[in-house]
């Protein structure tokens, strides 16, 4: 559970910075009266808008489910059935895609910033399209390893692989659903409205966040994170 | 000092508050049906948990029967008592206390006590709901598939839970456990990213976090606890979902069963148990934490005096919260680890120790010298700090290693964690019921059936619990079907369990005497007005009682004040709301 260990390490650094500045040393019992001078701006409700809010909150609950996924991989990885499952070689292939999709949202949201409504559109057609060939990249990549003989029950590394990669286009999935949502209201007519640009702006911080999320898993199931934790093991002993 | 030096008096214009568009319902049915109004997804939510609760209640008394009548009756075979137990387990704790204080009492108390005029996000809090409601028809489904419910024990422990001579587990009952808790986590989800926006983003101006009542800071802190708890319980059932549908081998080892070679093999057991107890142990505090804030607010209420030591109290929460998440393995010291972990485990569970026992000496600090009102919430109150002690000097037993290590697995736990876990916190949900409810309905509850309510509940959970942890001591392990004829159990034992069983018979029946109040004051019970316990949180101060779509009249309420200001010398009435502005007295460090 170590990965999980340093997940939550982060998220505590990060609620202590945000508690710090929440006043939690005031004597409330005393300051009868509107909130002192001063402090007003920081002490009172958030001004980040609810929905950015509440999609970092639901990163962080992401985040601790794939530090989960990956906490059970690293605990299982040292087991005698563990065969390293080559990765085909299509999935560097599908990370390019990804990234190209999250680099068509940045395009997206430039566009939507100068309330460029044309621009907007065709950037997030790419977006999904290349979305899209993503998660069509991945189903074929799994076809390639059940040709190659690493089935789903074959063993555990490759039942880990199948596990978390659909996992992780589930997400990406999800993220399409939002994604064609937001088009939509980009297709209807009318200048780029400020709520619209705000939808582009989280579509865009969650792809950034998947994609992160694969390279990470990336680096796990090709091999390097193991090589990185081991070092990090052998430092700690 | 003085306390208008702060501009006591200045009053806010309310234009400076943004108002929120609401959602206006169009018919019957998105009014009391698909309702996206967090006061009704509140009811729902409770209505549910309390309706499967009594599943739960009804199968505690089938496993009692057996108990003490070994045999007497058939259709509770050995095999039915594990489904029993597992059902019972997994209900009382999940669809029931953790549904209904963050479901429940999250969803009607958040928005109102910080003063917003709903939920952030209201269409996913009713989805929230819904999927609730999906995840518990699905256990209940487990009751009438063939092969019955899963009878793993609430732990659900793999290889076992997944082997054919385990209820369930070649048949439908484990899967369907796990989808429904699938499900349960996901709808969760998407309810608590709500119930956590909505403190952050929704407070009303003046509102500071400091200025929250605890029973908000108890259910928020609870929320992010829960929010990154139950993952770990989603990847450990999705796992073991694909174990035992798809075949894989995360937790199932090599396995000959029935003298043929199971097609798993490897995993490991020990896996699933890191997972589940990651999400096990903040569970017991995700039920504790809401209690513990509730319970301080109704103390501080009927006490007629502030909190003592409020800063001290919302530490001590927080800093339960962020502990709870490194302790979780003090429930493996049986399953044979290191024992330098043991140690570090079990001195992390010390250390919870003391922040819990600074709330509880807190609690004590305000009774002293209060003005003690014994209104029916006060009496819950007392009651669950009185076994909340209890059981946390049993707790100290079990998180030594030395000791925890013979007494695990007897009837001693069991006792042991019905007190903190299921009797204490169930004490704080009627107190709560009973202090809400004329704000929910308009009417007061039955003071007279609800009496007779708290004195049977009350003495009775002692009456079933104390016998219980003698009968574990003497040695009766748990999750035995019956323990037969055994050389150390002394006959006394078979005495006390047919008066433990008659006993939970008793109190079970006090609970229909509790639910059928609910219904009669609905109609008879006598007008409440607004703020019947004249109390200072904004929840009591809305212009309509029940509350109306969106709370507040045409403008939101502004904070001036803390949510504590009872008994303040110098003020006209005993107790001044929230958003009244104006400072009375000369000073109150004299009290702080
Ligand atoms: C009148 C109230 C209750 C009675 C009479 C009762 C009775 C029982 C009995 C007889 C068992 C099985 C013990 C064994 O053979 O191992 C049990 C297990 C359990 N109960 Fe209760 N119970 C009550 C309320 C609660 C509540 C409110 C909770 C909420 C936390 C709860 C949670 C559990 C759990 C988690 C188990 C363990 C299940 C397992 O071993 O897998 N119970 N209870
Ligand atoms: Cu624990």
């Amino acid at each position: 559970m170590s990965a999980m260990i340093v997940f939550l390490a982060v998220l505590a650094v990060i609620i202590t910075w945000w508690l710090s500045r929440q006043g939690l040393m005031s004597k409330p019992w005393l300051e009868v009266g509107h909130v002192p001078a001063g402090l007003s701006d920081r002490r009172e409700a958030s001004q980040i808008p609810a929905l950015k809010l509440g999609l970092g909150v639901f990163l962080a609950v992401v985040g601790a489910l794939f530090t989960l996924f990956i906490s059970a991989y690293l605990m299982r990885v040292d087991a005698q059935d563990w065969w390293a499952t080559p990765v085909p070689r299509l999935l560097y292939l599908n990370t390019a895609v990804l990234c190209t999709s999250s680099l068509a949202l940045h395009w997206a949201k430039f566009e939507a910033d100068r309330g460029r409504d044309d621009g907007l559109r065709t950037a997030l057609l790419a977006t999904f399209a290349t979305a899209l060939a993503f998660i069509a990249g991945q189903v074929l990549a799994w076809r390639q390893m059940v040709a190659s003989g690493f089935t789903l029950t074959d063993d555990a590394a490759a039942s880990f692989f199948y596990l978390i990669t659909g996992m992780h286009g589930l997400h990406i999935l999800g993220g399409m659903v939002a994604l064609t949502r937001t088009a939509r209201s980009a297709y209807r007519a009318g200048p780029v409205t400020e709520r619209l640009q705000l939808r582009v702006e989280l579509c865009a911080i969650y792809w950034d966040f998947m994609l992160a999320v694969w390279l990470v898993l990336l680096a796990l199931f090709a091999g390097w994170a193991s090589n990185f934790v081991d070092l990090c093991r052998q430092l700690l002993t | 000092m003085v306390d208008a030096s702060h501009g006591a008096s200045d009053v806010i214009p309310p234009a400076a508050v943004e108002d929120v568009e609401l959602y206006h319902p169009h018919s019957w049915w998105t009014r009391y049906v698909f309702s996206q109004d967090a006061k009704v997804i509140a009811i729902q939510y409770a209505s549910t948990a309390m309706a499967i609760g009594l599943v739960a209640l009804v199968l505690s008394w089938l496993m009692r029967l057996q108990l003490a009548f070994p045999g007497d009756f058939p259709f509770i075979d050995s095999q039915r008592y594990y489904q029993f137990i597992t059902m019972h387990g997994m209900i009382m704790v999940i669809y029931l206390l953790t549904a209904l204080f963050l479901g429940g009492f999250g969803n009607y108390l958040i928005p109102l006590m910080v003063g917003a005029r709903d939920m952030v996000f209201p269409y996913a809090n009713m989805l929230s709901y819904w999927l609730y409601l999906v995840a518990v028809l699905v256990l209940v489904a487990g009751f009438f598939a063939p092969g019955g419910p899963t009878g793993a024990g609430w732990t659900l422990y793999p290889p076992q839970a997944i082997l054919s001579n385990t209820p369930g587990g070649q048949d439908w009952g484990i899967i369907l456990m796990l989808v429904s808790l699938i499900l349960f986590i996901i709808g969760f989800t998407m309810g608590g990213l709500n119930y956590v926006v909505t403190v952050l983003q929704g407070r009303t101006r003046g509102m500071t976090l400091m200025r929250l009542p605890l029973t908000v800071w108890g259910i928020f802190t609870a929320t992010v606890m829960a929010l990154l708890a139950f993952p770990a319980l989603f990847v450990a059932c999705v796992m073991m979902l694909f174990d035992r549908v798809l075949g894989t081998s995360f937790f199932m080892p090599a396995i000959v069963e029935m003298g043929e070679q199971l097609k798993h093999g490897g995993g490991s057991p020990i896996l699933f148990q890191h997972l589940f107890w990651f999400f096990g142990h903040p569970e017991v505090y995700i039920v504790a934490l809401p209690a513990f804030g509730i319970v301080s607010d109704l103390i501080s209420t009927h006490a007629r005096k502030n909190i003592f030591g409020y800063r001290m109290m919302v530490w001590a929460i927080v800093i339960i919260g962020a502990l709870s998440f490194v302790v979780w393995a003090h429930h493996m010291y049986v399953s044979g680890m290191n024992p330098y972990f043991g140690f570090f485990f079990a001195t992390t569970t010390l250390i919870i120790a003391v922040p819990t026992a600074l709330k509880v000496y807190n609690w004590v600090l305000t009774l002293w010298r209060g003005n003690i009102h014994l209104t029916l919430p006060m009496l819950f109150a007392l009651a669950f700090i009185v076994t909340f002690v209890n059981g946390g000097l049993t707790g100290l037993f079990l998180g030594n290693v030395v000791v925890d290590v013979p007494l695990s697995d007897t009837m001693f736990v069991v006792a042991h964690f019905h007190m903190v876990m299921g009797v204490a916190p169930i004490l704080v949900i009627f107190g709560a019921i009973y202090h809400w409810y004329p704000k929910i309905t308009g009417r007061m509850l039955n003071e007279g059936m609800g009496q007779v309510h708290f004195w049977i509940t009350f003495i009775g959970a002692y009456l079933i619990f104390f016998p219980m942890h003698y009968v574990g001591l003497v040695g009766v392990p748990r999750r035995y079907y019956e323990i037969g004829e055994t050389s150390f159990v002394p006959a006394s034992v078979h005495d006390l369990n047919i008066f433990i069983t008659v006993m939970a018979l008793v109190v079970g029946a006090a609970q229909m005497l509790f639910l059928f109040n609910l219904f009669w004051s609905l109609r008879h019970g006598r007008e409440a007005g607004g703020n019947p316990w004249r109390a200072t949180t904004l929840e009591w101060q809305t212009p309509q009682t029940p509350p109306a779509h969106g709370n507040w009249g045409k403008d939101l309420p502004i904070v001036y004040r803390w949510a504590y200001d009872y008994s303040v010398p110098g003020a006209p009435e005993d107790f001044i709301p929230q958003n009244q502005p104006g400072a009375y007295g000369l000073t109150r460090e004299a009290i702080a």
